[in-house]
């Protein structure tokens, strides 16, 4: 038995500590948002967060993450509403949708890290997920103006102009 | 010349004739299955589950039903695979029943007869539905008038439909209320509703206006169904076991002692398969996936392989070009002037080049899988799936029984580009599950998916061109070889050619191009070599995405012949005379339309103006897939070529796309990137070879696809029109690859004559002008 919690919720997997926490996901816990496309970490599809960072659930076995919590595309936010994802309902990234769990959790995390990316950033991180519909130019995009959405809000409304014009630059930078 | 397969064409001209019966239907009448939690598919809902229809319900045709509650739900025959089909789809039919856009939903359907023919490809999900369900919304709208002015009181001239009511003077009534409350009895003749005019386009109040995908949100939130998705209970998994070859390999001993070590492991089945799709195949069985997975890599099957099990990549090249070489080989198209001979004895001068393209492999995401099972007598596959007609008689010979016992249930497609047209892998999953007697889900490892692959055949191209002593271009010819996924996968559907001869349109498809060359030749021969090795594949584009790189990088070899500019060649040579005039009802317009795309294109570009050394520009133009539904599309390519490593970078691409009307505008531009990038991915990054009879790159480690840090600066723009809705799915592909190599050759001098442009190729291309 591996305990681990998933999306808030604690949970005992009787499999295998060397089974793919993909397929624990996917067909023990019925999560079917994370997906499969590669089998070794390369394409990004089956990516969830371990602990608050991007982890390749394909090429994480299950005893890995033993008291961990866990948080896939279901649990990112309650209603569906990340920043991130509605970033990405906003400028239609999705065509057939495959990849976009992976990139969304991708994202997600990255923000994290990078809350106002440069082009470079993303390449270098994002360069991970494949798209084979190959909507990277609405990915790039809709992480900027999920990073827009993320910055912490003005702290009143007399905010000098001057500041919301430094910081509308160093978004699009 | 080419014309989609005689089969497709009766097939579409069905769908138009089909007798729409506009009458009233209770709710026991509505759909068969309207409510069942397994059937069909809203990609709006979370996993896809259709709510009951409320009340009585109105359907006016097969096409689309109104409920009492006034909502619009529209059957969708085709598959969801990125492109956002529903949507378009339901705006044709919304916009001339006038319905209210926020009480449409799309439902994508599960095989049934009464759909008619069922296939997604070809870019022609749009062009071919907009004449069925814009007449279908034509049809539902006057019997809503007729049906309401009566509720209204008052002549049905007087009334108008908007937005989902019927509105006379200041009173309305809703199309909710209408089905509720009137007794529609109308029924319109297959000739009526031929008759029933399309609106003008001023009047159109839907098509062409930005909207939302209705498959947007459950793609964002994890909750879109696809076929790897598939449940059923007490079921179990399978991973198959590929042979040596794609065909002929035969099973001769089975070792499971080791996998029975493996917890969960079952069984392994050697298939019996009476329809030879998957020849020589034995399924791992197992409780759980990650158990099958495991105990697959346990299995020791034995084979006698076939014929096949030494071929290479230069093997199949090698004989192309010995076809080619064979004055009879191939099928020769008319082309009208098919005689170029006297042209090029006359000849002043002549120009020949040969082009040649690797193997490719799909590569989309979701590895092909199904899950399989008999249920209340009818055997059920679930699976995505891009050409239900063409694999349901397959299945139906597999598994003995007839077609009327076998339903394919719809999901979404993570990632087509045609690999779900060939539905080769529902048969392996639906014999397992019969010899099982239990429902087995089959999913393929990324490696096992991309041995089974439908590759694009690797190609071989010769094109000679003719000029008189004024350098007119005076006959050209075109001679091309590959394996041919029609002629291999759906026969039925191969075109003819001179003589009667058949041939595959779609492997060959951009040879007849638009341009005014005098007599012209084109052969296409069907590489049997490739077709015995692996199942040619139809890949996003077919044959266009390499007779382009052939045709437009031969142009730009034609006009520095000439010491002609290469715009201004093409321009030339597009002048809409004879032929090439273009005709209704898809192609009005003709070579001109192409020659506008690339005006446009190359003004957008900056044609001619000065760039910074090793940095080039290059064009390359197409009409898209088939000369029936011409896109015109332009490419203008700029990329700098590091002359040290032969790295070629990819600056901007700038398309230009003449698709006539653009039904939804933001997924027709996401059509172009998609397509675009496709099109760059392969001309610089994909391509593998066959090593004895299998792909060598099977996985990412060495198959190197584009990533979002490849991706360069893109301008896209569409040209304003009226003109029938045409295909926008694959077009893009064709022009990317020579506009670049046009691009590195303005950089450089170097031409590069072979896909994908490496840069080893790059280097050596820059030496061998050196020397």
């Amino acid at each position: 038995m591996t305990r681990f919690t998933i999306n808030g919720r604690t949970v005992s997997v009787d499999a295998p500590g060397n089974t793919p926490l993909l397929w624990v996901i996917r067909d023990e816990l019925a999560l079917t948002g994370t997906k499969f496309g590669c089998g070794i970490g390369l394409c990004g599809a089956c990516t969830v967060h371990v602990g608050g960072r991007a982890t390749r659930s394909c090429i994480t076995p299950l005893g890995a993450v033993a008291g961990a919590a866990v948080t896939t595309i279901e649990g990112l936010d309650p209603a569906g509403a990340h920043p991130v994802q509605q970033a990405w309902g906003a400028l239609q990234v999705p065509q057939c949708g495959y990849c976009q769990s992976g990139q969304i959790m991708q994202a997600a995390a990255f923000l994290k890290d990078f809350p106002a990316p440069t082009d470079e950033d993303i390449d270098a991180v994002m360069a991970g997920n494949l798209c084979r519909c190959m909507t990277y130019v609405r990915i790039r995009a809709a992480i900027k103006q999920a990073a827009a959405a993320l910055k912490p809000a003005p702290a009143a409304a007399e905010r000098a102009p001057a500041d919301a014009a430094t910081a509308a630059a160093s978004n699009s930078a | 010349m080419i014309k989609l397969g005689d089969a497709q064409r009766s097939e579409t001209l069905a769908l138009t004739r089909r007798d729409f019966l506009v009458g009233m239907s209770g709710a026991s009448l509505a759909f068969t299955f309207a409510g069942s939690a397994l059937a069909a598919m809203d990609p709006a809902l979370p996993g896809g589950q259709l709510p009951a229809p409320s009340g009585a319900v109105f359907q006016p045709t097969v096409w689309y039903s109104v409920d009492a509650a006034g909502a619009v739900t529209v059957n969708i025959i085709r598959c969801e695979m990125g492109q956002h089909v529903g949507t378009a789809i339901a705006r044709i039919l919304a916009d001339e029943l006038e319905a209210d856009w926020e009480r449409v939903q799309i439902v994508h359907v599960d095989t049934d007869p009464k759909w008619g023919f069922m296939v997604t490809g070809g870019s022609w999900s749009v062009w071919q539905s907009w004449p069925v369900y814009s007449r279908a919304g034509a049809a539902g709208r006057i019997a809503l008038i007729e049906a309401g002015s009566k509720l209204l009181g008052v002549p049905a001239q007087s009334c108008t439909a908007r937005s989902g009511a019927v509105l006379s003077g200041g009173h309305k009534v809703t199309y909710g209320d209408i089905v509720r409350r009137a007794n529609l009895s109308r029924r319109f003749s297959a000739d009526e509703l031929k008759a029933l005019p399309i609106k003008p386009a001023a009047e159109r109040r839907l098509v062409g206006r930005e909207v939302v995908a209705l498959d947007i949100a459950t793609k964002t939130n994890g909750t879109a169904r696809y076929g790897i998705d598939a449940t059923e209970a007490n079921m179990v998994y399978g991973r198959p076991k590929i042979p040596p070859t794609r065909n002929g390999s035969v099973v001769t001993a089975v070792d499971d002692s080791a996998a029975q070590n493996v917890k969960g492991y079952i069984r392994s089945i050697v298939l019996e398969d009476p329809s030879a799709t998957v020849p020589g195949w034995v399924m791992v069985v197992a409780a759980t996936y990650p158990a099958a997975i495991r105990a697959a890599d346990l299995v020791k099957v034995t084979w006698t392989a076939g014929p096949t099990a030494a071929v290479s990549e230069a093997d199949i090249q090698a004989h192309a070009t010995a076809l080619i070489g064979k004055s009879d080989a191939g099928v020769l198209l008319d082309t009208g002037t098919a005689d170029t001979a006297p042209a090029f004895k006359a000849a002043h001068s002549v120009v020949e080049q040969t082009y040649t393209t690797s193997t490719v492999l799909h590569y989309q995401l979701e590895p092909v899988n199904a899950l399989a099972f008999e249920k209340d007598g009818i055997f059920e596959i679930h699976t995505g799936n891009q050409w239900q007609s063409l694999i349901l008689p397959t299945i139906a010979k597999a598994l003995q029984r007839p077609e009327s016992s076998i339903i394919m249930r719809t999901y979404l497609v993570g990632g087509g580009f045609g690999r779900r047209l060939n539905g080769d892998y529902a048969v392996p999953a639906a014999l397992a599950a019969k010899a099982l007697g239990r429902p087995l889900k089959m999913v393929l490892t990324r490696i096992d998916d991309a041995r089974f692959d439908s590759v694009r055949s690797p190609s071989v191209q010769t094109l000679r061109m003719a000029f008189d002593e004024k350098r007119k271009v005076t006959a050209m010819e075109h001679h091309a070889a590959a394996g041919w996924p029609t002629q291999v996968v759906a026969p039925a559907f191969m075109s003819k050619g001179q003589k009667g001869a058949l041939f595959d349109p779609f492997a060959i498809a951009g040879a007849d191009h638009w341009y005014d060359v005098g007599a012209q030749k084109v052969r296409a021969i069907s590489n049997d070599l490739a077709n015995a090795t692996f199942r040619p594949g139809w890949l996003r584009s077919v044959g266009p995405g390499w007779t382009n790189f052939a045709v437009e990088s031969f142009m730009d070899e034609a006009a520095h012949h000439i010491n002609a500019d290469p715009v201004a060649f093409r321009l030339q040579l597009l002048d809409g005379h004879g032929g090439d005039a273009g005709s209704p009802p898809s192609a009005v317009g003709g070579a001109l339309r192409q020659a506008e795309v690339v005006r446009r294109a190359a003004a957008r570009a900056g044609w001619g103006s000065a760039l910074p050394a090793d940095t080039g520009l290059g064009l390359g133009t197409s009409f898209g897939q088939e000369r029936d539904m011409p896109t015109w599309v332009a490419c203008a390519a700029r990329v700098r070529v590091d002359r040290g490593s032969g790295v070629v970078s990819v600056e901007k691409l700038t398309l230009v796309v003449d698709a006539g009307t653009i039904v939804d505008p933001n997924s027709a531009r996401a059509q172009i990137e998609g397509s675009a990038l496709w099109g760059l991915s392969m001309a610089l990054h994909e391509g593998t070879e066959f090593v004895n009879g299998q792909v060598k790159d099977t996985n990412l480690d060495t198959y190197r696809p584009l990533r979002i840090s490849d991706v360069p600066e893109m301008d896209i723009s569409f040209v304003d029109s009226t003109e029938a809705p045409v295909g926008l799915g694959e077009p893009g592909v064709t022009v990317v690859a020579p506009a670049i190599a046009n691009a590195i050759f303005n950089a450089t001098g170097a031409r590069l004559r072979h896909l994908p442009i490496t840069p080893k190729a790059v280097l050596g291309a820059l030496a061998a002008r050196k020397t």
